[in-house]
This record gives structure tokens, sequence and C-alpha cells, in this order.
């Protein structure tokens, strides 16, 4: 059944899981990508962060895309560490959804895409107004 | 996952707000309530207690700059209690820990309102 951990943070996995975008199943996405995330030889605080940016990625999803019942998610291991690619079927994030805000100032809200860029190594978006937005993001591994 | 909000009167006019639990998109409409009660009764000194949370996220983020937001209209602040590391660094990184006084412990967020 278990494989050993070296064995696994080896080898090419991937976990698919589509949730409602719904903000009750929020939880379950970051818990099962931290789950994932826990096979790998991350820190403790690294999985914190990929939990956090998945989460994040979510409720963008949930927020910012119109017309999206689903959200896939979808996490590649391999031996240089994870990807998680975030997808929605709506009609396209509004630019909004998706641009990065620091608050020197206090605002609320645009701090999710802010946090997903700061605690992933990378973040790629690709946006299909009929077809839905990817966001593509890495942690990778420290060695 | 959810979180429990307890609200108590401390002394003078100031309000703590106890939070356990995780802070999330899902649950983060409880904590707005909550403080946003608080503010509507006249109350504008509050403490914000983040000990027992496990996680946040921007959109409980979002509740406390906008909580902070609204009290700092009636001349009021909000403090923090957080020693937790990992939510910490997300108060970090996002520059909040210039905009919120956040401390170690209730007794020094409560003197920080004197």
């Amino acid at each position: 059944m278990n494989q050993p951990a070296t064995q696994a943070q080896g080898s090419l996995g991937v976990v698919e899981l589509r949730i409602p975008s719904k903000a009750e199943w929020v939880a379950v996405a970051r818990l099962a990508v931290a789950a994932v995330a826990n096979r790998l030889n991350f820190s403790i605080e690294d999985i914190e962060d990929v939990k956090l940016a998945v989460a994040e990625a979510c409720t963008n999803c949930i927020q910012h895309a119109e017309g999206s019942a689903q959200i896939q998610i979808t996490c590649e291991t391999g031996p240089e560490g994870l990807t998680v690619r975030v997808s929605d079927f709506g009609h396209g994030t509004r630019p909004e959804g998706i641009r990065p805000r620091r608050t020197d100032e206090p605002t609320v809200g645009g701090l999710g895409v802010f946090l997903i860029r700061s605690l992933m190594d990378s973040v790629e978006y690709d946006v299909h107004p009929d077809r839905g937005t990817n966001l593509v993001m890495t942690k990778k591994v420290a060695h | 996952m959810d979180i429990k909000v307890d609200v108590r009167e401390s002394k003078g006019d100031m309000y703590v707000v106890d939070l356990n639990g995780e802070i999330d998109v899902y649950t983060s409409p409880k904590v707005k309530d909550a403080i946003g009660d608080l503010i509507d009764k006249g109350h504008y000194n509050l403490v914000i207690n983040l000990e027992k949370v496990r996680y946040i996220d921007s959109t409980g983020l979002g509740v406390l700059i906008g909580g902070l937001k609204r009290v700092r209209e009636h001349g009021g602040t909000v403090n923090l209690v957080c020693t937790n590391p990992q939510i910490k660094k997300i108060f970090d990184i996002t520059g909040l820990v210039k905009i919120f006084g956040i401390y170690d412990d209730e007794d020094a967020a409560m003197q920080a309102l004197v």
C-alpha cells in the first residue's frame, strides 16, 4: 500500500478534484491539496502556503467567474515539486479578479492574487472568454 | 470547518472578539457580522483575538480591514492578538502589519487601546 517516501517523491502523480463553485467547498479543496503536498518533501510551512494559494484561487473562481458551476483542481507531483491547476468554466475572470494588490492603505479586496503570487514559485493565468480561466501555479521542493 | 465567535466586554468601552477556528470565504461572513454588530452599537475600540485561529485567507483579512476602516471613522481602532507564525506571516507579506497593531497577548493589545 504505502510506497517508501523517496519513491513517492520521485514519481509523477496526478490527482484531480472537481468541486461545486460554492464557498462551503473551498475547505475540501485546500485540505485535499494539502494531503497531496504532504506526499512530497515539503516543510509544514510550504504546505500551508500551498493550501492558502489553492484556497485563494478557488475563492477567486467563486467570486469572479460568472457562469461557472464547478471548479476543477488538478495536482501534478514530480521530483521538482507540485503543480496545481485551478480551472473554472465561466466566461473568463473579470480583470479585477486577477489583479494583484498589496495593501499599504486599508483596502478590502485584491489580496488573494497578491498572496498567490507571494506564496508560490510560479503563477500563470490563461483566460478564455468562452472557456473559463486556468490558473497554473507551482511550488518547488527545496533540495 | 467552522468558526466560533465570542464577544465580551472588557474594561472601559473596549470589547474583545474571540475567534476560534478557520476564517475563509465560507466562515468570514460570521466574523463580519459580529464585528459589524459591535460597531453598529457604537463600540469603536476592539481587540480581535486570533490566538485560536488556525487559518485565515484574504476574505478574512478583508473583514478585519473593513472593521478597522469603520472604527477609524469614529476615532477608534482594532488591535489584534496573534502569535501563530503562519498567520503572522500572512499579515507580514500583505503589508497589514503596518496597519494593524498586532500583539502577543490580550493585555498588551488592550493596553495599546487606552
